[in-house]
């Protein structure tokens, strides 16, 4: 178990160094930065004095070396744009992606979960059928028209819903759901095989023949193992969701850090994007570790070794 | 005679292939005995036991003239009163200790949580239960073994606590299907003590299948013979010995002649030709196309002949063909 999870800690280092190193040539491959935070009224002078200040001036594996260095302790520098110390900058919008993540999670799993055991419970029959209608259904739909159509039915025909900004939680619903609708498809189709094969293994027959309720023998028998690879592939979700928010946040004017990475892109702020994209690495690696510590939880056959 | 515990009667069962796996099998437990269950890999044995268990895989199809279990019919009982039964009055244990246990549980919560279930008990009783049955069952640091997961447990360890579980609530009957077939030899005989053991001690009707005729020899009362999905020959296990009828029993015997000196783990005997797949529809003697005294007449139904009290078999010969027994 020990020997696993130093494993996973390592490759998990490995793409983060990874990571880092292409959010550093990203930025400098498009273009030259001097030039751009200079601005487009800037003369030849100028421009040699941001490149002097910024330290943009000396061979880039050094500024690499600084950039890391100070990386590693929490110090993304300042926005060009904002005139902010970066890390505040995301600190300050990273709670609002966050939830928006955690609320997309609880729904996709509140909505995949009891359609899989209930498509696996009924294997082949109509309601089986339907839900893997809806999953494929679910996987045609781009999620900014399915956002677009939340939009029109609740925020403005009905009202129910704020179509835009962060003041409450109701804010987050609509997001929250066009943000589920990414993964459940994937935990629905999961769930429901994870479950078939376990409802036909020799335990299930066991506990079938103790005389156990139907519900104990589908939520405690099987779903207990049909579970543990639908945690590890939620947790990626979540990793994915995250990730996937720049496009749900500036569709719902949501303020999180991926509506702030699409600012940034827009204006060449590279201190901030290359902060944004290395942040959401590192969390989307902690998210693969800790679904594997979930998982040895889970199975007792991985935590006894 | 009283009636018997469990009582079958043209059991069948189909699957949605079309293969007819049980065809009329007719097997009748009476309380406090071993009924060995016998025959080739693929007759119908376990299905058999699965179709009485309602176990059945969905696709199957079961139907029976009789099916009864002390006194109550079982194929009126709702799917509630079936669960009801199983693991409580009638409980099964399995050819693979392996995979048989839920790797999520600990051995306690697996074992507890049946007696809670039929017996209404606290968390406390139904473990004092569970250590006791491991105790019986030969296992030494029961409260130990309670908080373990299957993993920790060797295969025969695994099926002592199968067999422990099956007797939490105190059934009347056991289905064991091939319980020591997956295990190491030495490992076989204990269980197979134990199962003995227990069967005496407690009263238990017991249906034990079985490939090994040395097992039958040393504990069966009674013993059924499949073949092609139909019991073609049923007897008291010494008659059965000294004056087997079917041509397959005297086949399945002929490597094993003399009764007494049967040694466990000897295989059936070794008759030319495989158990055919017999479809829905089929008529006639399933045995005849490796019988050596196959007939025309074979191919039509065959006749339930009586060989003496409470011995019968499935075949056209008249009882005590024995001028022709060289030939076989
Ligand atoms: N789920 C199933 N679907 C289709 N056919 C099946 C199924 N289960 C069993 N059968 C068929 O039913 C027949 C009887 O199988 P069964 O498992 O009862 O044999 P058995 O006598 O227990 O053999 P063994 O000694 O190998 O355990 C076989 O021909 C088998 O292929
Ligand atoms: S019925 Fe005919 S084929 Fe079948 S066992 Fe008897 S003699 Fe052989
Ligand atoms: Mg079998």
């Amino acid at each position: 178990m020990l020997r696993f999870l130093i494993r996973r800690l390592i490759v998990a280092l490995l793409v983060a160094a990874t990571v880092l190193t292409l959010a550093f040539a990203l930025t400098r491959l498009s273009g030259d930065l001097a030039i751009s935070i200079a601005g487009p009224n800037a003369t030849q002078q100028d421009v040699e004095l941001v490149r002097k200040a910024y330290g943009l001036d000396r061979p880039l594996i050094v500024q690499f070396g600084s950039w890391v260095g100070r990386a590693a302790v929490g110090d993304f520098g300042e926005s060009y744009f904002f005139k902010q110390r970066v890390a505040s900058l995301i600190g300050e919008r990273m709670p609002i992606t966050v939830t928006l993540g955690l609320v997309g999670l609880a729904i996709a799993l509140a909505i995949s979960l009891p359609l899989g055991v209930l498509a696996a419970a009924q294997e082949g029959r109509l309601a089986d059928r339907i839900v893997q209608g809806i999953t494929l259904i679910g996987q045609a739909m781009p999620s900014f028209w399915l956002g677009l159509i939340l939009m029109i039915l609740f925020g403005i025909r009905l009202g129910w819903l704020p179509v835009s900004g962060t003041g409450s939680w109701q804010h987050f619903v609509m997001p929250g759901i066009v943000l589920a609708f990414t993964a459940v498809p994937a935990l629905t189709r999961l769930t429901r095989s994870g479950m078939i094969q376990a409802l036909s293994s020799d335990y299930i027959r066991t506990a079938r023949a103790k005389g156990l309720s139907r519900l104990s023998i589908l939520l405690k028998h099987a779903l207990r193992n049909a579970a543990i690879p639908v945690v590890a592939i939620a947790a990626v979700q979540l990793g994915f969701m995250l990730g996937g928010s720049i496009v749900i946040e500036s569709v719902f004017a949501l303020h999180g850090v991926g509506f702030l990475a699409w600012e940034s892109i827009g204006k060449n702020d590279f201190p901030v994007v290359q902060a944004v994209v290395l942040v959401l690495a590192v969390i989307y690696v902690g998210l693969t570790l800790a679904a594997d510590l979930v998982n040895a939880v889970l199975d007792p056959r991985l935590r006894g070794q | 005679m009283s009636e018997a515990l469990l009582d079958i009667a043209g059991l069948r069962v189909t699957f949605a292939g079309g293969t007819a796996a049980v065809r009329g099998t007719a097997i009748a437990v009476n309380r406090g005995e071993t009924h060995c269950l016998v025959g080739e890999s693929g007759c119908g044995k376990s299905v058999s036991a699965l179709a009485v268990m309602n176990l059945l895989a969905r696709g199957a199809s079961r139907s029976a003239d009789r099916l009864r279990f002390a006194g109550e019919d079982l194929l009126s009982l709702s799917d509630t009163g079936m669960a009801r039964l199983r693991g409580n009055r009638m409980a099964m244990i399995f050819q693979e200790p392996m995979t048989s246990l839920n790797p999520a549980y600990t051995v306690g919560s697996q074992m507890t949580e049946v007696h809670r279930r039929h017996k209404g008990s606290s968390r406390q009783v139904a473990t004092d239960r569970a250590a006791e049955m491991l105790a019986r069952v030969g296992i030494t640091a029961p409260g130990m073994r309670l908080g373990q997961f299957p993993h920790q447990l060797s295969g025969g360890l695994r099926q002592r606590v199968m067999i422990a579980m099956a007797l939490m609530c105190d059934p009347e009957l056991l289905i064991a299907d091939e319980p020591t077939t997956a295990l190491d030899v030495t490992v076989q005989a204990q269980i197979l003590r134990l199962l003995a053991g227990l069967q005496r001690d407690l009263g238990l009707a017991v249906l034990l299948i079985t490939h090994d005729l040395g097992i039958v020899a040393r504990v069966a009362d009674r013993v059924s013979v499949m073949y092609a999905g139909e019991v073609v020959e049923s007897a008291r296990t010494n008659d059965l010995f000294a004056r087997p009828q079917h041509p397959y029993t005297r086949g399945l015997l002929d490597c094993v002649p003399v009764p007494g000196k049967i040694r466990p783990g000897e295989p059936l005997g070794s008759i030319p030709g495989v158990v055919p797949r017999v479809r829905a529809g089929f008529q006639g003697c399933g045995f005849r196309d490796r019988c050596a005294f196959a007939m025309p007449e074979c191919a039509a139904e065959v006749p339930r002949h009586a060989a003496g009290e409470a011995h019968d078999y499935l075949c056209r010969l008249a009882a005590d063909w024995s001028g022709l027994r060289g030939a076989a």
